[in-house]
């Protein structure tokens, strides 16, 4: 693509996006106090990775099969407290077996 | 919680951007776009849903203001969490060391970093080299291998950034029966937003917003968290 073209929408996007991260970081610089945000901001964490995961986690594979495999086997390491890593790890193979056991099909 | 356990905390979250930043730089290419040009888009974004709904509008020709609006909407989630992660960060996390990392601050080093009780500047910087690294790597070998990659492979590895998710939220949950509350609403509310047919026209972006703030605020209300620890 000509850079003519492509630049400002290069330098748009990364703008645009930029802000959005570093303004409200430069911004708040005091500790919260109001209890309602404080509360509200501890529960920010766990309500944004659950609403990304699911149910987008479904759709993140070739079959749902797989992918329901894969989040039922992240879950059950993660109650056992495994690390980041290991998690991680287990759903993929989790889905790499299941693709591998349906194309045997 | 020094620079080198962010960097160790950090090959997760590069291991999975690798995968996903394959598929965008395959898609770079086949809309237009020069391997530098994808690579140019990943190392000054540094973000999935928006770099795929921008890439769109580009191949598009799409006005500016168009591009604008949709990262603003996509990436507003991001917003969020910096407020989040404003309250944690360390006394000398401050200044140009905000305005250096406010660029890192993804869905995934969010993540992990709101996970530690403090946050200190040397461990963000750590954590956030990796996957910055791998987010443009993947691009690169996306634009150049193109769809050699057998889709079992990257379904596969595409996982691998929920099971991240996943590992953070549920031990706070199995303990905390009021997280675990707040967490089905929003899962909930995700559910509702995805197959309500009514609201097929919010975006995946805006959906996260609507979810967060809506079990966040439940949350806040019903749950009042008397001292947070933080």
């Amino acid at each position: 693509m000509d850079y003519k073209v492509f630049l400002p929408y290069l330098l748009v996007m990364a703008v645009v996006t930029y802000l959005i991260r570093v303004i409200p970081l430069v911004l708040m610089k005091k500790k919260i106090t109001n209890r309602f945000f404080r509360s509200f901001l501890y529960y920010v964490p766990y309500t944004v990775l659950s609403a990304m995961t699911f149910p987008a986690i479904l759709y993140a594979t070739d079959h749902m099969v797989s992918a329901a495999a894969a989040f039922v086997v992240a879950i059950i390491l993660a109650i056992y407290d495994r690390s980041l890593i290991v998690v991680a790890v287990g759903a993929c193979s989790c889905v790499f077996l299941v693709e591998m056991a349906l194309s045997f099909l | 919680m020094n620079f080198k356990d962010g960097l160790r905390d950090g090959i997760p979250i590069c291991l999975g951007y690798i995968a996903v930043s394959f598929a965008f730089g395959i898609l770079a290419v086949e809309n237009g776009l020069t391997t530098f040009q994808a690579v140019l888009i990943s190392l000054t974004n540094l973000t999935s849903a928006g770099q795929f709904a921008g890439l769109t509008i580009i191949a598009e020709a799409g006005t500016l203001i168009e591009l604008a609006l949709s990262q603003f909407i996509i990436n507003l989630r991001y917003m969020l969490m910096s407020i989040s992660l404003s309250q944690k960060v360390e006394e000398d996390f401050k200044g140009l060391w905000r305005w250096i990392f406010g660029f890192a601050v993804t869905d995934e080093i969010y993540a992990v970093a709101i996970s530690h009780e403090e946050i200190k500047k040397e461990y963000f910087a750590g954590l956030t080299i990796l996957p910055i690294f791998g987010w443009s790597l993947g691009t690169f070998l996306g634009a150049v291998l193109g769809n050699v990659l057998p889709s079992m492979i990257s379904g596969a590895l595409g996982v691998a950034l929920y099971g991240m998710f996943i590992a953070i939220v549920v031990p706070v949950a199995r303990d905390n029966r009021k997280v675990l509350i707040v967490v089905l609403m929003a899962i909930a509310i995700s559910m509702i937003l995805r197959y309500v047919p009514v609201f097929s026209g919010i975006s995946g972006g805006f959906s996260i917003i609507i979810c967060t703030l809506a079990a966040s605020a439940a949350g806040a209300l019903i749950f009042p968290v008397e001292e947070v620890d933080d």
